[in-house]
């Protein structure tokens, strides 16, 4: 059991990068009852957009300083590819069935990953990412490198200052009110189509911090980076359930952490031993999900439909 | 006899439509143009690999329509893409050998795409020929383990030694030459990654190692903290991966981030300069690769020169040369079918083709060429690379002592 509390500091640190990405899929759906399958790419080009900075930045500038110009150059690519994805490839489906906008989301999904690949230089493969150089850090019989502070840092402060908006701000309540009931908040004078834009606004913002965390975690962006985390991030906010923001960040802790502990203790339980170690952390994250989704089908933190956001 | 034209033109060569020559079957003064395939991932991550064989086969292809290697036939290369996916491997197969003119085809890269590629080549008769699988299967069926040994597809060739060989090299020399005890063996589950891995593991047990662990991934992850924890409280000498660089890049960052500082140790998959790239903690890795470094054989001065003047972008990486002289084993067989036929192509040239790679034998860029009566090639030499101060050096080149194949 020595290896623990290393363990539970990578779940932490990857489940604390499901949960950033996790909010974007949670609070769309909030809003619009819509899945956009499209949010892993968003996430992927964020990571191409910090890197495009750095590059652009001197040779030779030290990271640290850097950072602050990547973050922004990161979220800003993400926003602009959320809130244009929302303008042209969601809104006009508004009000069409259900299935027409997730096929659009698939399609754009595709799209994005291709355009990357094609366009971005040497985008057909995986881009070197800087990172921080140094000493990792020991933090309570766990390593911790100085890569995967940024994340640790990053999503709480994040989910504090989302939890203040939504709570304290006009756009947030305009925002919970759109979320109960888009029509009576219309008439109330509540502009949705621009809460609808906002939202998707936010959700990319995070997901542009999950990116550059993602950067410096493994040293590398690629074309496809999004496909598989941001499934994860929507089985995250599944977990949590979806609509509400503290799930999702939950639900991207539990599923990192059960991943990481399957990975070092399946293969112990007698009998196991061949359904254990990383070829079958993905199949745990989803048999834990099933398990909670037959348990409490709304959710861990899911509530009645009503109160979302 | 391998002739390099010294005097290269001094015009560097455009990459694209490979000579620009029309599509039309006869060229000039009644020349019959035979296309040489290629399949190779051209893009996505392992386009590194893939381009370098792309390039060297144009090499090839060039060098011999130069010296006009075979009189009254122009070679021509059609190189397509298979982005490292075997069913893509499948279709271009299929497209290339409806195209009669299609004599032989170069590639792939991946063991696991050249399994879906076979079926194709079988049924048309057509010769397939790799500068890179290392899979023991392809050429001698799926029990070579029990020793029953069977050439499965006729028509399939390789420049590359197997799995085994290598595996067991890798083995041998983790056990002798760095002195290791215990070892930690990683694999990513694909066709290549799980032969090298075992073949590694039988040898460094057979020789008294210990296998303190074992761990599969999957080849598209990235992030391996988890993997990594499990390996360092197991505590080996020597962490084995059998798997491709994409991977193995980052695994050992973090394993090295996480406080195992052993060396990784890996097969060809990993013996690329991507390898360095995507990874600042490379210092002190290992890995195999088939054959001897090219820029240590006297034979590959020539090709070494030539490449360079025919002014390619990307380096020729791992397989340059296994690839050139895969390329050269097509262009003999076809020689030696047009002068068993008085100088002219026969209609039913593929079948002869392949009868004729049985048969080849030249000095090549790698060694001399000569292949089994699996496909394999006779040569078995291979290296043991280190990474020194951000490139790969070499340590250590040995023929690894022919298994009993009978």
């Amino acid at each position: 059991m020595s290896e623990l509390p290393q363990q539970l500091a990578n779940g932490l640190i990857l489940g604390a990068m499901y949960g950033l990405i996790a909010i974007g899929y949670t609070m769309v759906y909030g809003i619009v009852q819509l899945i956009n399958f499209a949010h892993g790419e968003i996430f992927m080009v964020g990571g191409f957009g910090a890197l495009s900075v750095f590059l652009a930045l001197p040779a030779g500038t030290s990271l640290a300083l850097a950072l602050p110009a990547m973050l922004l150059g990161g979220i800003a690519v993400s926003v602009l590819v959320g809130i244009a994805a929302e303008r042209f490839a969601y809104r006009p489906l508004r009000g069409a069935p259900r299935l027409a906008p997730l096929i659009t989301a698939i399609g754009l999904s595709i799209a994005l990953q291709q355009a990357v690949w094609k366009w971005y230089p040497d985008g057909k493969q995986a881009r070197v990412f800087p990172q921080f150089k140094g000493h990792a850090f020991d933090i309570l019989g766990a390593t911790v490198q100085r890569g995967d502070l940024f994340v640790l840092i990053a999503a709480p402060a994040c989910m504090i200052a989302l939890g203040f908006f939504v709570a304290r701000t006009r756009s947030g309540r305009a925002m919970q009110a759109t979320a109960q009931d888009p029509d009576t908040a219309q008439l109330m004078g509540i502009n949705t189509d621009r809460i609808i834009v906002l939202a998707f606004a936010i959700g990319a913002a995070f997901a542009g911090v999950a990116a550059v965390a993602y950067g410096l975690r493994t040293g590398e962006v690629q074309f496809r980076m999004g496909f598989i985390m941001g499934l994860k991030a929507f089985t995250a906010a599944v977990l949590g359930g979806i609509g509400n923001i503290y799930g999702a960040m939950l639900g991207g802790v539990v599923l990192g952490i059960a991943e990481a502990l399957a990975t070092a203790y399946i293969e112990e339980i007698p009998g196991m031993q061949q359904f254990g170690g990383g070829a079958w952390k993905d199949v745990w994250a989803f048999v834990l999900l099933i398990l909670v989704l037959l348990l409490r089908p709304q959710g861990l933190l899911g509530e009645r439909v009503a109160d979302r956001a | 006899m391998l002739i390099l034209t010294t005097a290269v033109t001094t015009g560097a060569l455009t990459l694209s439509a490979c000579g620009s020559r029309g599509d039309d079957n006869k060229s000039g003064e009644g020349k019959s143009t035979v296309v040489i395939g290629l399949d190779a991932p051209t893009t996505g991550e392992l386009s590194a690999l893939g381009l370098g064989i792309r390039n060297s086969a144009q090499l090839a292809i060039d060098n011999a329509n130069k010296a006009g290697e075979v009189k009254g036939v122009s070679f021509k290369l059609e190189a397509l893409d298979d982005k490292a996916l075997p069913n893509v491997g499948q279709q271009n197969a299929t497209k290339l050998a409806a195209d009669k003119n299609v004599l032989g085809v170069v590639g792939p890269l991946n063991s696991g795409v050249a399994q879906s590629m076979q079926q194709v080549s079988k049924q048309n008769d057509l010769t397939l020929i790799s500068p890179a699988n290392t899979t023991p299967d392809l050429t001698q069926g799926k029990d070579w383990k029990q020793n029953k040994r069977v050439r499965p597809f006729p028509t399939y060739f390789r420049t590359a030694t197997t799995d085994e060989v290598q595996g067991a090299f890798d083995g041998q020399y983790a056990w002798e030459k760095m002195k290791a005890k215990k070892a930690y063996v990683i694999d990513d589950q694909k066709t290549y990654g799980v032969g090298l891995a075992s073949s590694f593991k039988d040898q460094f047990g057979k020789l008294g190692g210990k296998i303190v662990g074992t761990e599969h991934v999957s080849p598209d992850d990235r992030d391996f903290k988890a993997v990594v924890s499990k390996v360092k409280s197991a505590k080996p000498d020597l962490v084995f991966y059998g798997g491709e660089y994409p991977a193995s890049g980052p695994l050992s960052q973090q394993l090295k981030d996480g406080g195992v500082t052993v060396p990784l140790m890996g097969g060809d998959g990993m013996y690329s300069a991507d390898y360095i790239k995507l990874n600042k903690k490379a210092q002190g890795d290992y890995a195999s690769s088939v054959g001897k470094p090219v820029e240590e054989l006297p034979s590959a001065k020539k090709f070494i020169a030539g490449y360079k003047a025919a002014g390619f972008k990307e380096a020729y990486e791992a397989y340059g040369g296994s690839t050139y002289d895969a390329t050269w084993a097509l262009i003999q067989a076809v020689k030696q079918v047009v002068q068993d036929n008085d100088g002219k192509l026969p209609d039913d040239a593929r079948k002869k083709v392949v009868d004729a790679m049985n048969k080849v034998t030249f000095d090549g860029v790698t060694g001399p060429i000569a292949f089994d009566k699996y496909g394999d090639t006779t040569n078995t030499m291979i290296t043991a690379y280190q990474v020194d101060k951000g490139a790969w050096a070499s340590r250590f080149s040995a023929e690894f002592k022919k298994f009993d194949k009978s």
